[in-house]
């Protein structure tokens, strides 16, 4: 049965599909704007983000040292950790530096905690695996290339203690770390096993902090464990990275006004689409009228059929948009892109929004249509 | 005898020409009319203002009791929706939509659509098979019928028709008038404007235009035979 609602719907479908050179001209329009709005709205939201994590952990913010000569006590550094804010404290790692050998080379071994060091030192790029069980240890990348001491081989480190007295301890090879600093020279090992080796314990050289803090606020905790750990020099540490954010922000702006200046061009796009299309069809309209349309009823079709290319050109170019984005992701940022499903139907409403607005000059030039002068068949 | 139109002094002037110059007319309620006269003298002018598509420069044209000059352009359309159907010289079928869908537009802006009564419509125009057919896919004459039909789809009280075989053959253009004298036979009333005499001859009254006024009337010609009391008989038209 066929109301006058199906039938409405009937007279856009059909205007639509039996004129396809118009419409396809007015869908591509559309599906483009919805391929670069979709596209860089999922860049612009997802990327950041993912770079935001990386670079608040990319390297740490704040170092801890102990004051002139003297190492770091890890109870002082214990409460120049309680003074920092928990839930801004994204990894807080101690360093600490041993002199050893092994067969008789001179090496610097490392003493850390691994599980905090990967969250301060997220660049840090391990082939094999991070040690997490006692007698493992992780060797520099040049050492790796340069020496024996390669992943699934065994090592027997030794030196003497600050008392001048000789230890010894095996450990086996589980990875190789590569950073292109001056890590691929040293020697990984956990604290534990350090302390346990040397038979000296409680110490460390260095510990850092990455801390998800405002420059302000960073410097505010960096006074505050000055004046409350006086053995504790607590300095900030410039973060390369932090220029990169602000260069990818000020992108992310770019890109946005680069995405209005292309809906506006939609926009221009189904506007002159729609008007050519009115001017095409001013005998039907005249027809239209004549048989006693109103104009606004005229005008709704218009704005119908309008939505209808928006919301479909807006479907088709969201799922480009999509594959855009993660094409872009791929292979400019090499990284995989999640789709948020949620952004399809908001850039087809997005899309209808625009349509419909392009279509209001169309459709005041239909409403001015006279019947009378179409009618007359010149 | 009640009157359908009843035209009054009306003038129409665009520029410089005069399209109508105080012209004067009544047709009564059911009457068939044929208007003809030479290219420009009017004709159409006078079709659009009685189906308010125009408004006259002077004059008052009072379509079944209603005084068009006193309706907005919302009355206007609402009578050309519920009193008058239009026949075109040139169809204007909707193009991309099927001979029935056609008839349906007119019941769309009319009031309701149904189907089963634009297909009757079709049947009584002869293209009751030819329904689901686009435009381009009828011949002339298929589709003035389909025009035809969806002009009395909404059954007008008044037919107006410009030039409406003036692009058929004489088969089709029988076809046409028989369609029409079965809408008169029903009590329709019926404009025709045309420059065929065969096509004027089916009419009951035939007026003729020239400059804009009405230079002769077929009812005042039998008139002027000194008899006030006879009719205008469908006879002496004929034989114009
Ligand atoms: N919109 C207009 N603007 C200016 N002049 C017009 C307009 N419409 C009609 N005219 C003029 O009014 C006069 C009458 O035109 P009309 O179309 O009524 O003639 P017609 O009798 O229908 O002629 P035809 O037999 O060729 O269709 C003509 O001189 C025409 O040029
Ligand atoms: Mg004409």
């Amino acid at each position: 049965m066929i109301t006058n609602r199906s039938f409405m719907l009937r007279l856009a479908l059909y205007s639509l599909l039996r004129r396809r050179s118009r419409l396809l001209a007015a869908l591509v329009g559309v599906a483009l704007g919805a391929v670069v709005l979709l596209g860089m709205i999922t860049l612009c939201h997802d990327l950041p983000k993912q770079f935001r994590d990386e670079f608040r952990a990319y390297g740490a913010n704040l170092a801890l040292a102990g004051l002139g000569a003297e190492r770091l006590s890890l109870a002082d550094l214990a409460k120049a950790k309680a003074l920092l804010p928990p839930d801004k404290l994204v990894g807080l790692a101690p360093f600490r530096y041993e002199s050893v050998r092994n067969r008789l080379r001179p090496y610097v071994a490392v003493g850390t905690d691994f599980s905090e060091a990967r969250k301060t030192s997220p660049f840090w790029r391990v082939t094999g695996e991070w040690p997490d069980e006692p007698g493992e240890l992780l060797v520099g990348a040049d050492i790796a290339l340069n020496t024996d001491l390669k992943e699934g081989s065994f090592a027997t480190i030794d030196g003497r203690n600050s008392r001048q007295s000789r230890y010894a301890k095996d450990f086996r090879v589980v990875g190789t770390l590569a950073t292109g600093g001056v890590e691929d020279g040293f020697l990984f090992m956990a604290l534990a096993d350090m302390e346990a080796m040397t038979g000296e314990g409680e110490v460390a050289d260095l510990a850092e902090a990455s801390l998800t803090l405002k420059a302000n606020d960073l410097k505010a905790a960096a006074a505050l464990i000055r004046e409350k750990v006086p053995k504790v020099e607590a300095r900030l540490v410039s973060r390369v990275a932090d220029s990169e954010a602000n260069a990818l922000a000020k992108l992310t702006y770019l890109v946005y006004l680069v995405t209005a200046v292309v809906l506006g061009l939609t926009m221009i796009c189904v506007a002159t689409t729609m008007m050519t299309v009115v001017l095409e069809r001013r005998r039907e309209i005249g027809l239209k009228k004549a048989l006693g349309a109103e104009n606004w009823r005229v005008g709704r079709e218009f704005f119908f059929e309008g939505a209808l290319i928006g919301l479909f050109g807006g479907f088709l170019g969201s799922l480009g948009g999509l594959a855009f984005a993660r094409a872009v992701a791929q292979s400019v940022f090499g990284r995989a892109l999640f789709p948020h499903l949620y952004l399809i139907p908001l850039t087809m409403a997005v899309m209808t929004a625009v349509t419909i607005v392009a279509c209001r000059a169309p459709v005041r030039r239909a409403a001015a249509v006279e019947p009378a002068l179409v009618l007359k068949g010149e | 005898m009640e009157l359908i139109l009843e035209i009054k002094e009306v003038s129409k002037i665009y520029g410089s020409v005069v399209a109508l110059n105080n012209l004067t007319l009544n047709v009564p309620q059911g009457q068939w009319l044929a208007i003809m006269g030479p290219s420009g003298s009017g004709k159409t002018t006078l079709m659009n203002i009685v189906g308010c598509l125009d408004s006259p420069t002077e004059g008052q044209v009072t379509l079944d009791g209603l005084n068009l000059g006193t309706l907005s352009l919302a009355g206007l359309t609402a009578i050309r929706r519920e009193s008058i159907g239009l026949i075109f010289q040139e169809f204007h079928l909707i193009s991309y939509l099927t001979a029935l869908e056609n008839v349906m537009v007119a019941q769309y802006y009319h009031s309701l659509v149904d189907e089963g009564e634009a297909l009757e419509a079709l049947a009584r125009v002869g293209l009751r098979d030819r329904a689901k057919h686009l435009p381009k896919q009828l011949s002339g004459g298929e589709q003035q019928r389909v025009c035809v039909a969806r002009a009395l789809i909404n059954h007008p009280k008044l037919i107006l028709a410009d030039e409406p075989t003036g692009n058929l053959d004489e088969t089709n253009e029988r076809l046409v008038m028989d369609i029409l004298h079965g809408l008169h036979d029903q009590g329709s009333s019926i404009v025709v404007v045309t420059h065929a005499q065969e096509v004027a001859a089916h009419a009951e009254r035939v007026i003729y235009l020239e400059h804009g006024r009405l230079v002769r009337d077929s009812q005042n010609d039998s008139l002027s035979e000194e008899d006030a009391r006879k009719e205008p008989g469908q006879a002496d038209v004929r034989v114009v």
